[in-house]
């Protein structure tokens, strides 16, 4: 295996951010649905995991102006960078190559470079999650955790209530990222090579 | 004369058919008790001294005509009740003695009677501390005035209406010292002190009833007469605010904040334990989220295995 093939991708303080970011957000996943499902009795007391969630949202939040700023002043933001031409048709490729293309000996139609770190598909989905469905989740969060800054009433429906919906919702779909995000990190030059890459920075790319 | 005869019974017919339908109370001022006892006084010849004479009226025995005349036993004169030896004046001394009729005298074992449950009322109230205290002198009238009692809960559609109705039974004693020594021989803190641990005491007094949290509930009865100790009053606000979302949020935010004033610190904060729950609050939410988390899950199994298969061959 020659160094050629591998780019440093992740440097140290992606691999840094990614790190708590995971961990956090895990421990999030696992508290929230324990608060969601209603259990008061596990082998942690239930209080216990408030208190975790509450930590763990703390240190994600702080941990996203990590990414923030992170890309804002590192060249990773240029990955980030949407094309207008073919907008929708990129993606759609890219999600032909997983549902078919690779399995009849199609080549990736958007092999990572040191220009393209991100396939379009991944691209528009991790701005979304990142962009959106996060600052929602941090928003509705820091809500729950200062109800005073909450809207009595919207519509007569109560603020907390909008604002408990808005942030279970978005955990879901980053709960559903992370499974999806996970299983396709798996798609590699082996199931756990892409998982060695995030934690040493190397990925091995495909040269034609 | 036969004609004269069935005019006779005619007219006297309806003259009855008239009186029943009348109200005894329509006129207090010309009705032999009312005319005192609506008054804060009240006028007699004392034949002792061969004088008239003015007094004041006992204002516990003061009759309020405009209740009285809205009360389901409207239709009944004091003296269907009350001994008809009280038409004199002045009222025997014995007479304080003679045994009143209690509610389910009337009430008890009869049919047309049934859906008000008297009976099982009873049952329900010997388990009670008024009666674990009192015993049969705490009868019905402490709380359930005769002359006015309206049923308030069946008939009014306010919730603030029936709430102050039925409230107003227990503070009229637990509010009122004289009265409350009369059953319990001491005096107490009024209820306002009692109930300092109850955030937004006022509202809470005007929208619930005190029996929401000192009975013991039972489904077959409209309104539960088992009164607890004070000890085994409800104190959990979940009971109240979890079953409806809207409670729930109003005591998410009071709890949160008043956890805060006591801990206003960074870690006071993050250790505060209040939650709310989101989505699966809505029942629509909850499928729909099951659904595509089943239908991601299956979409990644169905991918692999076609990884597994493709590298195989």
């Amino acid at each position: 295996m020659s160094s050629e093939n591998k780019i440093y991708f992740y440097p140290l303080w992606l691999r840094i951010w990614h790190g708590i970011n995971a961990l956090g957000i895990i421990l999030l996943i696992i508290t929230g649905i324990s608060m969601n499902s209603g259990f008061e009795k596990s082998f942690i007391s239930f209080k216990l995991i408030i208190t975790v969630h509450n930590y763990a949202g703390v240190i994600v939040t702080l941990n996203y102006l990590v990414y923030l700023f992170g890309n804002l002043f590192t060249s990773n933001k240029k990955f980030y960078i949407v094309k207008p031409k073919n907008f929708l048709k990129r993606p759609m490729k890219q999600a032909y190559y997983y549902a078919w293309g690779m399995f009849h000996g199609m080549q990736a139609p958007y092999p990572l470079s040191e220009k393209r770190k991100f396939n379009p598909l991944q691209k528009y989905t991790y701005i979304a999650v990142m962009y959106l469905v996060v600052p929602m989740v941090i928003v509705s969060g820091i809500g729950l955790m200062f109800p005073e800054l909450i809207f009595n009433k919207i519509y007569n429906i109560s603020g907390v209530l909008i604002t408990a919906v808005t942030h279970s919702a978005m955990g879901f779909f980053i709960s559903i990222f992370l499974l999806i995000h996970l299983y396709i990190a798996s798609i590699g030059k082996s199931p756990v090579d892409n998982f060695r890459s995030i934690i040493n920075g190397w990925h091995h790319i495909t040269k034609k | 004369m036969k004609v004269f005869l069935s005019i006779l019974l005619f007219l006297s017919c309806f003259t009855f058919a008239t009186r029943t339908m009348a109200q005894y109370y329509d006129d207090p001022k010309n009705h032999d008790c009312l005319k005192c006892h609506s008054q804060q006084t009240y006028s007699f010849h004392n034949d002792m001294m061969d004088t008239e004479q003015k007094r004041l009226m006992n204002p516990y025995l003061i009759i309020d005509t405009i209740q009285l005349r809205n009360g389901v036993h409207h239709n009944f004169d004091c003296t269907d009740c009350h001994s008809y030896e009280y038409t004199t004046y002045p009222h025997t001394a014995t007479l304080k003695l003679e045994p009143l009729s209690t509610c389910l005298d009337c009430h008890g074992g009869d049919e047309s009677y049934a859906k008000y449950e008297f009976e099982k009322v009873q049952e329900e109230f010997q388990k009670s501390i008024h009666y674990k205290v009192y015993g049969d002198n705490f009868t019905c009238a402490k709380c359930h005035n005769q002359h006015y009692y309206a049923p308030a809960a069946r008939n009014s559609s306010s919730v603030v209406e029936i709430v102050e109705y039925s409230n107003k039974m227990c503070l009229s004693c637990h509010n009122d010292m004289k009265r409350f020594s009369l059953v319990s021989g001491e005096t107490k803190p009024t209820v306002v002190a009692i109930h300092d641990w109850l955030p937004n005491q006022e509202l809470h007094f005007q929208h619930v009833r005190c029996i929401e949290c000192h009975t013991v509930v039972v489904d077959s009865l409209m309104v539960s007469h088992n009164i607890l100790s004070k000890e085994n009053a409800l104190r959990r606000c979940a009971e109240c605010h979890s079953a409806n979302s809207m409670l729930k949020a109003s005591l998410y935010k009071y709890q949160n904040l008043q956890e805060r004033a006591e801990d206003g610190s960074v870690l006071g904060m993050l250790s505060n334990e209040n939650y709310v729950i989101g989505s699966h609050q809505i029942p629509a939410l909850k499928i729909l989220s099951l659904i595509i988390f089943f239908a991601a899950l299956a979409g990644i199994i169905i991918h692999l295995t076609f990884r597994i298969i493709i590298k195989k061959k």
